[in-house]
C-alpha cells in the first residue's frame, strides 16, 4: 500500500447475545482507495460497516482515524458519512434540503450551503430535480441524491451499504461505472459493502472478503482472483475446480492425476480455474500439461464462452471454459498446466 | 369483483340506520334551533331566529363559550406536554418493555370516565386525600380551596382523562418513522436533539394534530367534569345546554347552542384533517 | 425489515429526563385510581390521610345494595343489545367502505365515524330530539339505540382495519373455485375477521357499560350502572362508590388486556389510534 492509512480497524469483534457476528477483524483502509467488503448475508459485512459509521458499538477492539480514537465517538461526530441501502432520504424535505442537511446542521452560512449543494447536485446530475420531494423521484434518482447528501459534507470516508441492490440490472451496471468515476473524481476513500462478487471485482481497488465474521482474504481483484488464499475465496469469486490430493517426495497425486512439484509433503488442495482447463489438442500432452479424459455431463452456452462439466474417473468432475460454439463429443480429453493449479488453504466450518 | 347485489346488501342497512339515527337527528337539531318554547312549556314549531338573537346578544353565552374554549385549550396543551415525551420515550427508548408500557397507556384510556372523575373529586376536596396529606406533612396549615370546585379541577381532571387519547396517535405516528432516517440524521452530523427537531418532530405532526384535536373537542363538549368538580366558576357551555334540557326547559335554545357546538367541532375536524394531510409525507 | 426496528437510537446517550418524565406521567395516570382503590378499604371514609382501619365493610354494603344490582343488570342488557346492533350494522358498514362505491360515500364515512370524536352530549341530544318528535318514551330501549348508534363507529374501524389486512386474492380464489358471494363471505371473509370482530365486541361492551354522556339524555325510569352511581354522587360521596368503582376498574382492566392480546395476535401490534391519523379512504 503506497497511500497512507486513513482508518485503522484493530481487533474489532461484535457479539449479539450469544451470536458472534464479527471476530477479530483487523484492517487498514488507505486514503483515497475504493475498498469493497464482500460477503454473503450473515457474514457480518453490514455490522462492520455500521461499527465504522457509529450505529453499533464493537464488543471489543478499536477504530482509529489518524490520532483520533473513533469508536468512542457517536456517529454525529465522526468525519464519516453513509449512503444507506434504502437511501433514507427525509420525506418531508426537498432534494435540495436533503442534500444541504448536514451543512445546515453544522451551521454553515447559507451562501456556502447553496453553492456546495448546487455543486453536489451537479456532480450526480440531479440539478433539475432540486425542488422535488423524494416521493416524486425514482429509485435510481433517490440513490444519487443520497450520494450527494453524503458527499457534500466532504467526509474523510464514505460508506456505502449495498446501495445498488435495489436497482435493476442495467441501471446497476451503469451506476457501478458512475460510482467508480465519481470516487476517482472526489478522491475520498469509499468503503462499499456488497454480496455481489462481480460488482466487487469491477469497482474495487481492494476486496476484503468476509466469511462468518472473519476476513478470508484482503487483496486487489486480480490477486484475489488469480491467487485465492483459501478454498472459500476460490469458490466465492468466480468459478473454480477444487482438487484434493497428496504430495509425497516431490510428486502430487490427485486421484488419477500425477505431476511434479516442489511443494512440501502433506495433504494439498488446489484451485484450478475453468478457463485454464482446455480441450486437449494433439494425441500426446506437452511436457508441462496434465491430461484427463471424461464424459461430458452438461454444456452451458454463455455466448462468448461455454462451460462444460466433465465426469472423469475416480469421481472427479471438471468444469472447463471453452470458446463458444466449439463442438464437443460426448467424450473429451481435457488438459491443464501444473502451474495453473494454485494451492489454497482449507476453509473449515466456523461455529 | 363484487356484484351490485353484494354491494347493495352490504351498504343499504348501515346506510339506513345511519340516516335514521345520525343524519336525521342532526337535521332535527337544526330544525329545533329555529323553533321556540311557549309559556306553557310546549315546543312551538314556528320558524324564527329568536334563539340565535338571544345567543348573540346575551353575554352569558359568549363568555361561557370562551371560558369553555380556554379550558379545552389548556387541556389540549397539558395533554400534549405530558403525552408527547411519553410517546417518544415509548417509541424510541422503551426497548423490551415497550409492549407492557403500551398496555399501561391504554388501560386508563378505557377505564370509566366516571371512576376517574370521581377519584379526583375524592382527592381534591377540602377533606380530600391531597389536602389532608399536605396538612399531615405540614406543608400547608389549612385546606387549599381552589383545588376543587374550580376551573383548575376541571382542567386537571380532563387532562388526566384525555392524555392517553393524545398519546396514542402521537405514538402511532412516531412508530411509523423509519429508524434509518434517525441514523441518517446522526450520520450527517446532527445530535439527537437536532435530529428530534429537524426530522422526528416534523414527521410526527399528523399524530400531534390528531391527538390535540381529540383532546380539545372532547373537552369542549364535556359537561360531567364541570358538574362534579367545576363549581359555579367552572361552568362550561355544555352545562348550559344540559340545564336548558332540564330545569330551564328551553329545548330550542339548547338545540341552537348544540348546533353551534356541532359547527365548531366539524370545522375543527375539517381543519385538522387538512393539516394532517399537509404534514403527511409517506 | 431493519427499517422499522424500534429501540433506542443506536449509540446515543440514554436520556434520564425522558425516563423521569415518563415515570411521572404514569404516576399521574395511575395514582388517582390507586388511591381510590386504597380508600375503598378505608374504614374512615373517602378522604383524610393517612388511611387506617382497613375493612371490607364497604364491599359488604355494596353487595347488599339492590339498586346497584338492578342497575348492573340493566347495564348488562344494554351492553349486549348495543353490541348486537353495533356489530350488525358496523360490519356491513366496514365492508361497504372497503368495497363499494356509491354517491354520498364520503358523507357516510364521516357520519359513521363522527360519534367517536363528537362530545357525547351532541349525540345524546340529537337522538333525544328524534325520540321526542316521534313520541317514543325514554327507556332502556332508547339507551340501547343510542349506544348502538354511537358504537357502530368502533365496530366499523376495527373491522375495516381487519379488511385492509385481508388478502383480496383469497376471496378471488374462493369465487374462482365456484363459491358464490354468500358462501365466500362465511367461509373465507368472516374467519379472517374473527379476531377484529371479537376485539370490537369486547371494546363495545366495555364502552357501553361505562357510557354516561349519551345515556344521560336518553334515560327513562331504569338506571344503568354509571347513571346510578352518578345519581348518588350528586347526593354525596360514600366509600361504597369507591368499592363499586374498584370493581369496575378491575373488570375494565381484564377486558382491555384481553382485547389487547387479541389485537396483537390479529395484527402483530395493537396500534390503536392509527385510524385517527390516517383518514380512512
Amino acid at each position: 500500500m503506497t497511500a497512507p492509512t486513513l482508518l485503522s480497524i484493530r481487533g474489532v469483534a461484535k457479539t449479539f447475545g450469544r451470536n458472534a457476528v464479527l471476530r477479530d477483524i483487523s484492517l487498514e483502509i488507505a486514503e483515497g482507495e475504493f475498498l469493497t467488503i464482500l460477503g454473503e448475508s450473515g457474514s457480518g459485512k453490514t455490522t462492520l460497516l455500521r461499527i465504522i459509521a457509529g450505529f453499533e458499538t464493537a464488543t471489543s477492539g478499536e477504530l482509529w482515524m489518524g490520532n483520533d480514537r473513533l469508536d468512542h465517538q457517536p456517529p454525529y461526530r465522526r468525519r464519516v458519512n453513509t449512503v444507506f441501502q434504502h437511501y433514507a432520504l427525509f420525506p418531508h424535505l426537498t432534494v435540495e434540503q436533503n442534500v444541504g442537511y448536514g451543512l445546515r446542521v453544522a451551521k454553515r452560512p447559507e451562501s456556502e450551503i447553496a453553492e456546495r449543494v448546487a455543486e453536489a447536485l451537479d456532480k450526480v446530475k440531479m440539478t433539475s430535480h432540486a425542488k422535488k420531494k423524494p416521493s416524486k423521484i425514482s429509485g435510481g434518482q433517490q440513490q444519487r441524491v443520497a450520494l450527494a447528501r453524503a458527499l457534500v459534507n466532504r467526509p474523510r470516508l464514505l460508506l456505502l451499504d449495498e446501495p445498488l441492490s435495489a436497482l435493476d440490472a442495467n441501471l446497476r451496471r451503469q451506476m457501478q461505472v458512475e460510482l467508480k468515476s465519481l470516487q476517482r473524481e472526489v478522491g475520498i476513500a469509499f468503503v462499499f459493502v456488497t454480496h455481489d462478487q462481480e460488482e466487487a471485482m469491477v469497482m474495487s481497488d481492494r476486496i476484503a472478503l468476509l466469511r462468518s465474521g472473519e476476513l478470508e482474504q484482503v487483496a486487489a481483484p486480480r490477486e484475489i482472483y488469480g491467487r485465492p488464499a483459501t478454498a472459500y475465496v476460490a469458490q466465492f469469486i468466480g468459478h473454480t475446480n477444487l482438487l484434493k490430493g497428496e504430495v509425497r517426495g516431490g510428486v502430487v497425486s490427485c486421484g488419477p492425476l500425477v505431476w511434479q512439484t516442489s511443494l512440501p509433503d502433506g495433504p494439498i488442495l488446489f484451485s484450478l480455474r475453468p478457463e485454464h482447463v482446455r480441450l486437449a489438442a494433439g494425441t500426446t500432452a506437452a511436457a508441462s500439461a496434465i491430461r484427463i479424459r471424461g464424459q461430458v455431463l452438461h454444456q452451458a452456452f454463455h455466448g462468448a464462452t461455454e462451460l462444460i462439466r466433465v465426469q472423469c474417473s475416480d469421481g472427479l468432475i471438471f468444469v472447463a471454459r471453452i470458446p463458444g460454439g466449439s463442438g464437443v463429443q460426448s467424450e473429451v480429453d481435457l488438459e491443464f498446466s501444473a502451474a495453473d493449479a494454485i494451492p489454497v488453504r482449507e476453509s473449515p466450518e466456523r461455529a | 369483483m363484487f356484484s351490485r347485489a353484494y354491494k347493495t346488501v352490504v351498504t343499504a342497512p348501515p346506510l339506513a340506520w345511519v340516516t335514521v339515527f345520525l343524519l336525521v337527528p342532526y337535521l332535527l337539531l337544526f330544525c329545533y334551533s329555529f323553533w321556540s318554547v311557549s309559556p306553557a312549556e310546549t315546543i312551538v314549531h314556528s320558524w324564527n331566529l329568536d334563539n340565535y338573537h338571544e345567543l348573540l346578544q346575551k353575554p352569558l353565552y359568549w363568555q361561557t363559550l370562551l371560558r369553555s374554549m380556554w379550558i379545552a385549550a389548556r387541556v389540549m396543551l397539558f395533554s400534549l406536554l405530558l403525552g408527547y415525551p411519553l410517546a417518544y420515550f415509548l417509541s424510541f427508548y422503551a426497548g423490551k418493555r415497550k409492549d407492557l408500557l403500551y398496555q399501561m397507556v391504554i388501560i386508563p384510556l378505557w377505564v370509566s370516565y366516571l371512576v376517574r372523575a370521581y377519584a379526583w373529586k375524592t382527592i381534591l376536596g377540602s377533606d380530600g386525600v391531597l389536602n389532608t396529606l399536605l396538612q399531615y406533612v405540614h406543608v400547608t396549615r389549612h385546606p387549599l380551596d381552589f383545588l376543587l370546585y374550580s376551573p383548575f379541577a376541571v382542567v386537571l381532571t380532563l387532562t388526566h382523562i384525555y392524555t392517553p387519547f393524545t398519546i396514542l396517535p402521537i405514538y402511532a405516528a412516531l412508530e411509523h418513522i423509519p429508524r434509518n432516517l434517525v441514523e441518517a440524521s446522526h450520520d450527517l452530523g446532527a445530535t439527537p436533539a437536532q435530529t428530534f427537531w429537524k426530522v422526528i418532530f416534523p414527521l410526527s405532526i399528523p399524530g400531534v394534530v390528531a391527538g390535540a384535536t381529540f383532546a380539545f373537542v372532547l373537552s369542549l363538549g364535556d359537561f360531567l367534569a364541570p358538574l362534579l368538580l367545576g363549581g359555579p366558576s367552572g361552568i362550561m357551555i355544555s352545562n348550559i345546554v344540559v340545564s336548558l334540557f332540564g330545569a330551564a326547559y328551553n329545548w330550542p335554545l339548547g338545540a341552537a347552542i348544540s348546533l353551534g357546538m356541532l359547527m365548531i367541532v366539524v370545522s375543527l375536524l375539517f381543519l385538522s384533517e387538512r393539516l394532517e394531510k399537509k404534514w403527511s409525507f409517506s | 425489515m431493519e427499517l422499522f426496528v424500534s429501540g433506542a437510537p443506536t449509540n446515543v446517550p440514554r436520556s434520564h429526563w425522558l425516563l423521569i418524565h415518563a415515570a411521572a406521567v404514569f404516576a399521574f395516570l395511575y395514582l388517582p385510581i390507586v388511591i381510590l382503590i386504597l380508600y375503598s378499604f378505608n374504614g374512615q371514609g373517602v378522604g383524610g390521610f393517612p388511611p387506617h382501619h382497613l375493612t371490607f365493610d364497604w364491599y359488604r354494603i355494596l353487595f347488599a345494595d339492590d339498586l346497584i344490582w338492578d342497575s348492573v343488570l340493566n347495564s348488562l342488557q344494554v351492553a349486549f343489545a348495543a353490541m348486537a346492533i353495533s356489530l350488525a350494522f358496523g360490519i356491513p358498514a366496514a365492508l361497504a367502505l372497503d368495497r363499494a362505491q356509491f354517491p354520498g360515500k364520503a358523507l357516510f364515512r364521516r357520519l359513521v365515524l363522527l360519534p367517536l370524536i363528537l362530545p357525547g352530549i351532541i349525540t345524546g341530544l340529537s337522538l333525544l330530539m328524534l325520540f321526542n318528535l316521534t313520541g317514543t318514551k325514554l327507556s332502556l330501549m332508547t339507551i340501547i339505540l343510542g349506544h348502538g348508534t354511537a358504537l357502530i363507529s368502533v365496530a366499523t374501524t376495527e373491522v375495516f382495519a381487519g379488511l385492509q389486512k385481508l388478502d383480496r386474492a383469497q376471496e378471488e380464489a374462493s369465487l374462482d373455485l365456484g363459491a358464490n358471494y354468500w358462501q365466500t363471505f362465511w367461509r373465507v371473509t368472516m374467519p379472517n375477521l374473527k379476531l377484529p370482530i371479537i376485539g370490537a365486541a369486547l371494546l363495545i361492551f366495555t364502552l357501553s357499560m361505562d357510557e354516561i354522556a349519551v345515556s344521560f339524555f336518553l334515560i327513562g325510569r331504569d338506571n344503568t350502572l354509571p347513571l346510578e352511581i352518578w345519581g348518588r354522587l350528586r347526593r354525596g360521596i360514600t366509600p361504597e362508590i369507591n368499592a363499586v368503582s374498584t370493581i369496575i376498574f378491575m373488570f375494565s382492566l381484564i377486558t382491555i388486556v384481553v382485547w389487547y392480546r387479541l389485537r396483537v395476535r390479529a395484527e402483530g401490534s395493537a396500534e390503536v389510534g392509527i385510524e385517527l391519523i390516517e383518514p380512512t379512504s
